[in-house]
């Protein structure tokens, strides 16, 4: 038996995996990871179902100790400084701890949430088929409450496969998509105007179960109080301050506020990563447009197998390129089939 | 058949679920509308649809938009709610024991001195309800009753309290409510049941359906302390009445 041994971690890191959806009519929170292409690339590293359970890890640094044997981990989401005994270790890639050894992770950068899959997962006891943390509800194994050093997560021994690298869709700083409504007719054309057209900034007092925005004050045609009505990660809300807070996955499944607005599922998981502080735009889109975003976005989770690569498959370094923050351009300069770079 | 009265609203929740609103305040007629639609969907299912959550005045529906569109799916709520609804013949009836007043409902006296009664009084009257689980959402097991006399209606406290004890049963505006764990809130504290809505591990998991009746039984703060053990053991403290 192998084990991760948490040995020092940050605040907003916990146990997720896919959620638990079909219980929100008695209130339970389906929670899972934020992002969940980050959760299913980690996942794919190491051979694992997409959305089987991780460690999601918050903006602020963490190390972990591999106790009873090899331990063999898949990194995705927001990339970090990150080495095992003082070996470099790249983001979107699998790597493997041996008996003793210690990964370092620093605090994210271009981002909020980081993923650490563990081969052959993490062991646990499963509430309504799930293993994610719901801190609020007691919910979530091997622990139901975020991570703390000293935390054991169980796993199996590593296996001796070589280590892989996934190729993800390039990183784009593209205004977050939404469609209006449900409650959208709680607003003037104005304000729905002044929404699109602010900058709006993530507060620092954000958390799984919502995302407090800063920016214009968007007001209600009248007043602030509706009736309780059922709410999806994603929802846009405006309480009577006029400071919309998005639901995320740890929201209540009712609230009593209108909402404006609703972050399409192409972009939920890229939103949950924008960090705190910096702007961003919303950008509106029609119904039809979401959906077909929504399939493409499905069709990609399915892809990942296939977008798997050796470790050693390229010309040329492109974490390095990505440290370098000229990612966006410099992996889209890359052709696919050959890893050589493509002149424009 | 009747002809139906108004079609509900369609209101997109983003691409993957839609809120069908048959009112936009609190009203029986439109909760049991909300809650029929539920049950006709449980009968005859459609494709792609994951979940549904009734609350008061809606029932969002989460789907798949991967096997259906919003204009598809949203045309074959319209039918399923224009049909008439499966009867609520079978509606089960639970009895759920609550100690009033003490430490177990701190805003009794204060209900009361606002309503310019007796706490006694309150508690006759809250008790003597028919109540209706209209809907469960916010936490696992809050359950919102329908069906509080008028008599009862009171704004929400202006400092909601970041926790109330678990089993609370409490009034907020016209509504009055009984949740499983503890947690902030905005409403009156009338007393506390041993009833577990919610508890991990038994079966089922949750006892209460949106669409059960409910009335409560007045038990004296001995009576609640026993049942509460009972109940933290898993055993059922809540009475079925009918079916």
């Amino acid at each position: 038996m192998s084990k991760l041994v948490v040995t020092s971690i940050g605040p907003a890191s916990s146990v997720q995996d896919g959620g638990r959806p079909g219980s929100q009519r008695y209130g339970l929170t389906p929670s899972g990871a934020m992002d969940r292409l980050s959760l299913a690339a980690a996942n794919t590293l190491v051979g694992n179902e997409p959305f089987a359970a991780v460690v999601e890890i918050g903006p602020f640094g963490a190390t972990f100790t591999a106790r009873g044997g090899a331990v063999r981990i898949g990194l995705a989401g927001a990339s970090r400084n990150a080495d095992i005994g003082g070996r470099p270790v790249a983001f979107d890639s699998s790597a493997t701890l041996a008996e003793g050894e210690t990964l370092n992770l620093g605090f994210a950068r271009g981002g909020s949430f980081s993923y650490l899959a563990i081969e052959h997962g993490i062991e646990g006891e499963p509430m309504f088929g799930s293993l994610a943390v719901n801190a609020r509800a007691g919910l979530g194994s091997p622990y139901p409450r975020p991570l703390q050093s000293g935390d054991e997560l169980k796993t199996k021994a590593a296996s001796s496969g070589a280590e892989r690298r996934i190729e993800l869709p390039a990183a784009t700083d593209a205004p977050i998509r939404i469609v209006f409504g449900p409650q959208d007719d709680e607003f003037t054309e104005e304000n729905k105007q002044l929404f699109l057209d602010s900058e709006w900034k993530i507060s620092a007092t954000s958390d799984r179960m919502g995302y407090r925005l800063e920016g214009a004050v968007i007001k209600h045609r009248d007043g602030h109080n509706i009736v309780s009505d059922g709410t999806v990660n994603g929802s846009i809300q405006v309480p009577g301050n006029g400071q919309p807070i998005v639901l995320m996955p740890d929201r209540g499944t009712s609230g009593g506020y209108p909402k404006i607005a609703t972050v399409i599922t192409a972009d939920l998981g890229r939103f949950a990563q924008t960090s705190a502080g910096r702007p961003f735009r919303f950008k509106a889109v029609t119904m039809a447009e979401a959906q077909a975003e929504a399939i493409k976005f499905h069709a990609l989770l399915h892809s990942l197998p296939d977008r798997l690569r050796g470790i050693d498959d390229f010309g040329l370094n492109i974490e390095a390129l990505r440290d370098a923050n000229v990612a966006g351009q410099a992996v889209n300069a890359v052709d696919v089939s050959t890893w050589q770079v493509a002149l424009p | 058949m009747a002809e139906p009265i108004n079609p509900p609203r369609l209101l997109p929740s983003g691409d993957s679920a839609i809120t069908v609103e048959f009112s936009r305040t609190i009203d029986d007629a439109a909760n049991r509308r909300v809650l029929a639609l539920d049950r006709v969907i449980a009968a005859e299912p459609i494709a792609g649809i994951t979940e549904t959550v009734p609350t008061y005045r809606s029932l969002l529906v989460h789907y798949d938009p991967v096997q259906v569109t919003f204009d598809a799916l949203g045309e074959q709520l319209l039918a399923r709610a224009a049909k008439a609804p499966p009867s609520e013949v079978g509606t089960r009836r639970w009895r759920i024991p609550i100690t009033y007043g003490g430490e177990h409902g701190i805003d009794l006296e204060d209900v009361a001195k606002a309503l310019q009664t007796t706490p006694d009084d309150i508690v006759a009257r809250h008790a003597a309800g028919d109540y209706r689980v209209a809907m469960i959402g916010f936490t696992p097991g809050w359950s919102y009753l329908s069906g509080l006399d008028k008599s009862l209606h009171l704004p929400r406290r202006k400092e909601p309290r970041l926790v109330t004890p678990a089993g609370t049963i409490s009034i907020g505006g016209i509504q009055t409510g009984v949740q499983c764990l503890a947690g902030p809130s905005g409403w009156h504290l009338l007393g506390r049941t041993p009833v577990r809505t919610y508890q991990l591990h038994r079966d089922p998991t949750f006892l209460l359906e949106p669409g059960d009746a409910v009335t409560f039984t007045a038990v004296d703060a001995k009576t609640f302390a026993e049942q509460d053990r009972a109940a933290e053991a898993g055993e059922f403290v809540a009475e079925l009445v009918t079916p």
